[in-house]
């Protein structure tokens, strides 16, 4: 028999159909929606007198435009009618929602682990870029638009052309003090924002298979941001052990059966991909970026560089008007470098192992006056969990505010801005121009760098802080 | 959709690798149910300087450029974001053929979905028609039958395209109409794995 990879394992489960001349037809299993993306897909299927052909397999919630402090006093009248526009839809097609008052609300990707929805050999679709988060779980997860989400609501099907596969392998294990966050910023910073275009990624190597799948999920979230659609890592007993027991999962017997299916997707022994690159788990520091893309970042001992340092043209141009636009002078040291907000949330770094390894930081110390800190849970269950464990306590002592579950300051659809020219240390997956709010200067960190960097200031190696801890 | 084959544009140079969808279009105009009315918002932010003046210095602003209909772009156009609200805004400002030697994968697809014609060609001559298009007046003409691309100057070259994405731009067909036609296909899917009938 011929030797697979997870992707393609799925891959062939999925084809409807295949013909000469056309990319295959694949069932997808999953879909998730929120309320951005969504309603012009729904009215598109109100036009044409469509239905929606499996509501069983759609799940809905609202987290893009949610407010993260008095929940139910919507400010904006836009983003109110976008919202109530998808509790209509959901109503009018059947489809199961999430609402704000839900105990289940939460950002889509954070949920969808959570309850079970997401599960190996699935695919999944949401029109999310960061569906990629969802293939921690040996599942072919991948963003669309909302041509591609009207198309899943009516037929169930997309087509998809067979992608190229990429491994990434992360060898050997990670230093301490260094998160899943800093792997994937790593990996980006090395191979760059469009590594992964055109393929599909699985991570392998023995760091990933040392991660929990929390920390999976982070890495697997940010694949896209190294340009692939999808990036997954093969399901192993630490993928079934997170399952066991989920709300939509399979339960006792089923279980069972459903784990062994799932562990016979893993990749085979020997299988082939189209492209390979490496990167050494132990090379790994945590990382800041300065620039305007995730791959413009380094090691915290780095400094900012010199736009000469870059030998294409066009590489020399975006790292000046990146410099231009962050603020920043070629040669400071990245741990020189002061912060006015710090944001720890997003589909990237919100979960609960995240707002402990913040939280951890944060105990026993104080928010520098002049920072602004936020801590926004991913969903109302992190939420709820966190507080059980007195974690809510921890941020509000050190000077944290403590907020309700959404997308918040990843996007700042919500009222949750950085005002133009301010410095945010952001444990979310994008620091385009603009991202955080207009003007707003975004650096890339994972959740203990961002604690480090509220209670001192400015960015500093949290190895160092623990270690004064100590 | 609306189909496309042959097309004619003046050429409007943006200049930078990596521009993403949050640039094309900034998220405060997400917000909207319609898909519709996006243009005025296109590269807001390089457009109107905070006090929602026009940023005279930047390309698109710029007179010669006023009625361009082809965008030409650094490598990784589109990256980002899935928002539809990128392909959506440019047509609806006016662009239906963009030029770059790469896009982004969901960019790329929500284009086609759209009736943008998505040209890739070599890094070279992208640089060709940004140089060429600096002039005034400057187009070029786009043939899908063909796949070429052509200026007055004798610039020609030739671009690769999914013959899928061909057929459905020449054609401007719906995909949800197209897909419904394989019916018995999904259906017999559906019982094979899920056991049930949903049609
Ligand atoms: S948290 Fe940010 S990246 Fe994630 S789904 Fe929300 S807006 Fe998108």
């Amino acid at each position: 028999m011929t030797k697979k990879t997870v992707i393609e394992k799925i891959w062939e489960n999925h084809v409807v159909n295949r013909e000469e001349g056309k990319p295959d037809l694949l069932y997808i299993d999953l879909h998730l929606v929120h309320e951005v993306t969504s309603p012009q897909a729904f009215e598109g299927l109100r036009m044409n007198g469509r239905r929606v052909r499996r509501p069983d397999l759609t799940y809905a919630t609202m987290d893009h435009n949610v407010p993260t402090i008095n929940r139910h006093i919507i400010n904006d009248p836009v983003s109110k009618t976008q919202i109530q526009t998808l509790e209509q839809n959901c109503r009018e097609f059947g489809i199961e929602l999430a609402d704000i008052d839900h105990p289940d609300q939460g950002i889509v990707h954070v949920i969808g682990p959570q309850l079970g929805l997401t599960q190996p050999g699935k695919t999944i679709v949401c029109g999310d870029s960061h569906t990629s988060t969802h293939g921690a779980f040996g599942a072919l997860s991948f963003g669309i638009g909302t041509s591609e989400v009207e198309h899943v609501l009516a037929t169930q099907t997309l087509w998809q052309q067979r992608p190229k596969t990429l491994q990434i392998k992360v060898n050997g294990k990670l230093g301490f003090g260094v998160t899943a966050k800093d792997i994937i910023l790593a990996i980006i910073a090395k191979f760059g924002v469009n590594a992964g275009t055109g393929y599909v990624m699985e991570y392998t190597g023995e760091a990933i298979r040392n991660l929990s799948m929390e920390e999976r999920m982070t890495i697997c979230n940010m694949s896209i941001e190294a340009g692939a659609r999808a990036g997954l890592v093969s399901p192993d007993e630490t993928t079934v052990e997170f399952l066991r027991g989920r709300r939509y999962a399979p339960q006792g017997e089923e279980f069972e059966e459903a784990a062994a299916r799932w562990l016979a997707l893993a990749t085979d022994e020997g299988a082939e991909y189209d492209k390979t690159l490496e990167i050494d788990a132990a090379e790994i520091e945590p990382q800041v970026t300065w620039g305007t893309n995730p791959s413009m970042g380094s090691g915290i001992s780095g400094s900012v560089p010199s736009p000469d340092q870059f030998n294409r043209e066009a590489d020399k141009e975006s790292v000046r008007l990146a410099l231009e636009y962050m603020g920043l002078e070629a040669g400071t040291k990245l741990s020189d470098i002061p912060v006015d907000f710090v944001f720890i949330g997003s589909c990237t770094n919100s979960r609960i192992s995240d707002l402990r390894a913040a939280a951890e930081v944060a105990k026993g110390r104080k928010v520098k006056d002049h920072v602004t800190a936020i801590v926004v849970p991913g969903s109302q269950t992190v939420k709820q969990q966190a507080e059980a464990e007195g974690l809510d306590k921890v941020f509000i002592e050190a000077g944290f505010q403590w907020r309700e579950s959404g997308c918040s300051m990843c996007l700042a659809m919500n009222d949750d801005i950085v005002p133009p020219g301010k410095r945010c240390a952001s444990t979310s997956n994008r620091n385009f121009e603009g991202r955080q709010g207009n003007g707003a200067r975004t650096h890339l960190v994972s959740p203990s760098m961002a604690a480090a960097a509220a209670v001192t200031g400015q960015f500093t190696d949290v190895r160092e802080l623990s270690s004064v801890n100590q | 959709m609306q189909p496309i084959n042959e097309f004619s544009g003046i050429v409007c140079p943006l200049n930078r690798p990596n521009i993403d969808t949050d640039q094309i279009i900034p998220k405060q105009f997400l917000k909207r149910i319609e898909r519709q009315g996006f243009g005025q918002f296109v590269f807001y932010h390089w457009r109107f300087d905070d006090d929602g003046n026009k940023r005279e210095d930047f390309v698109m602003n710029k007179t010669q450029y006023k009625n361009a209909e082809v965008l030409v772009a650094g490598e990784n156009f589109g990256c980002g974001s899935s928002r539809e609200h990128a392909p959506w805004a440019l047509l609806d400002y006016g662009f239906r053929v963009i030029i770059a030697s790469s896009y982004a994968d969901i960019f790329y697809n929500n284009s086609v979905k759209n009736g943008i014609l998505a040209v890739k060609l070599t890094e070279e001559e992208v640089a060709t028609i940004m140089e060429r298009s600096k002039e005034e007046g400057y187009s070029i003409h786009v043939n899908l039958e063909e796949q070429s691309v052509k200026d007055d100057k004798g610039f020609t070259a030739n671009f690769d395209i999914d013959p899928y994405w061909k057929k459905m731009l020449l054609n401007g067909w719906d995909e949800i109409s197209v897909t419904l036609t394989d019916e018995d296909h999904i259906r017999k899917y559906e019982e094979k794995m899920y056991g049930k009938q949903y049609s």
